[in-house]
């Protein structure tokens, strides 16, 4: 269960999210809106990247504000570009690195990354420089940094921009078969199938919060 | 990327010696063609080195890269070193470069950074009582690693957008993007850390 209460955030004089009120609990939650209607960093802070100026965000139970690394462990995050994601020169020993703390001994966690490289279809890449990988390739490994440590929570910031056609329908459907939450930042509405709600932020405020259709008639009002 | 270069899987003995010992190694090796003046010994351990790589089982396609970017920069540093101090003395300074790098990169193709980075903080362990925190440390290596890879991709291409634009001689063209591109780097690779929870504890 994610909640915010009355949340609001400024970068300097711009007021970037005001009065946000949401308390997520469905499997499949999209945040919708135009460039600069705050819903980067409202999914920022379901993780404590960024914290709210004021009001307060709960993830099950616990504010990121002040059990920061209780909370990461909970949520895993992707972002947008895979480029800075991937931190370590190998797909293995990237998605090693976020088992670092997991009491596995190296070799374990070198078998653990193998498995789940495999599981998400980069079987045989483990020893592949990362950033030799295609764009879709390294967006999956990215995803796979983040599922190795069995998240609750799957938070997504705009996963599938620089991704083609293929590559996005595979990351979709990657993402469906998921057991986490996956709470999703997206301007492609076609990537919504299947969702349980969509919440369309504009200027900072929640416009519209409904069932995808409804809300994406609103948020297409909106645009035109 | 050229001369410098990647992990390239193997199982010959120069792969499977642990990463520590081959670190260690090069070390020596480094500090060894330093104090030495005789070029017959230079080039004896550059031979060496040489030997090193067919042992290896480097593949000739990176072979053949190594020895160009080398190459070049040896027929630069002999030159140099030709006008400056005569031949004799820019051989015996072009033959250390040439082994110590050559050596380096012979590590960097034979060892996984992890298990570089797994050596520094196995070797920086026991300076933990001090307050040293070798798994930052050890971090700090791979990132710095990673550093060289994706800053030449970005240098690349604004390279290739400076082109396209017909400004490839301009040095702002090259240097501006460069520097915005590499900097929003570092605060997504910053960002990317602290949500896999590093710095947290």
């Amino acid at each position: 269960m994610i909640e915010f209460e009355d949340v609001g955030h400024r970068y300097g004089e711009r007021v970037v999210l005001s009065g946000v009120d949401l308390r997520l609990a469905e499997r499949r939650v999209a945040f919708v809106g135009a460039n600069g209607s705050g819903k980067s960093t409202l999914a920022r802070m379901i993780n404590g990247l960024v914290l709210p100026a004021s009001g307060r965000v709960l993830v099950d139970g616990l504010d990121p504000a002040r059990q920061g690394r209780e909370v990461r462990r909970r949520v895993g995050f992707v972002f947008t570009n895979p480029d800075s994601q991937i931190v370590m020169p190998t797909a293995g020993e990237d998605v090693a690195f976020s088992l670092r703390r997991s009491g596995l001994s190296r070799r374990e966690r070198a078998e653990r990354a193998a498995e789940v490289l495999a599981e998400y279809g980069l079987a045989g890449y483990a020893d592949h420089p990362a950033h030799q990988l295609s764009g879709g390739q390294k967006q999956l490994l990215a995803l796979c940094a983040m599922l190795a440590l069995d998240p609750a929570v799957l938070v997504c910031d705009e996963p599938t921009t620089l991704l083609d056609l293929r590559n996005k329908r595979r990351f979709a459907e990657m993402l469906t078969g998921l057991r986490q939450q996956v709470v999703m930042v997206t301007h492609d509405l076609d990537l919504l199938d299947g969702f349980d709600r969509v919440v369309v932020l504009d200027g900072g405020r929640v416009v519209a919060d409904d069932e995808p259709g409804p809300a994406l008639r609103h948020y297409r009002a909106l645009v035109t | 990327m050229t001369a410098g270069g990647w992990y390239e899987p193997g199982s010959s003995p120069v792969h499977r010696v642990p990463a520590g010992w081959k670190f260690a190694a090069l070390l020596a090796l480094a500090a060894a063609v330093f104090a030495l003046r005789s070029p017959v010994w230079l080039g004896g351990i550059c031979a060496a080195v040489v030997l090193a790589y067919g042992v290896a089982r480097v593949s000739l396609r990176r072979c053949a890269g190594v020895a160009r970017s080398l190459g070049v920069l040896a027929a630069f540093v002999f030159a140099v070193q030709w006008w400056l101090l005569g031949a004799d003395r820019a051989l015996v300074v072009c033959l250390r470069v040439v082994t110590a790098l050559a050596a380096a990169n012979l590590f960097t193709i034979t060892t996984r950074i992890d298990d570089v980075v797994a050596a520094v903080e196995g070797g920086l362990g026991p300076l933990r009582r001090f307050g040293v925190r070798p798994d930052r440390i050890g971090l700090i290596v791979g990132l710095t690693l990673q550093a060289v890879a994706a800053l030449s991709a970005i240098a690349a291409e604004v390279r290739e957008a400076a082109r396209a634009r017909g400004a490839q001689r301009s040095v702002t063209a090259f240097a501006v993007p460069f520097l915005v591109r590499t900097l929003r780097h570092a605060d997504e690779l910053g960002e990317a850390l602290a949500a896999r929870g590093e710095g947290d504890r």
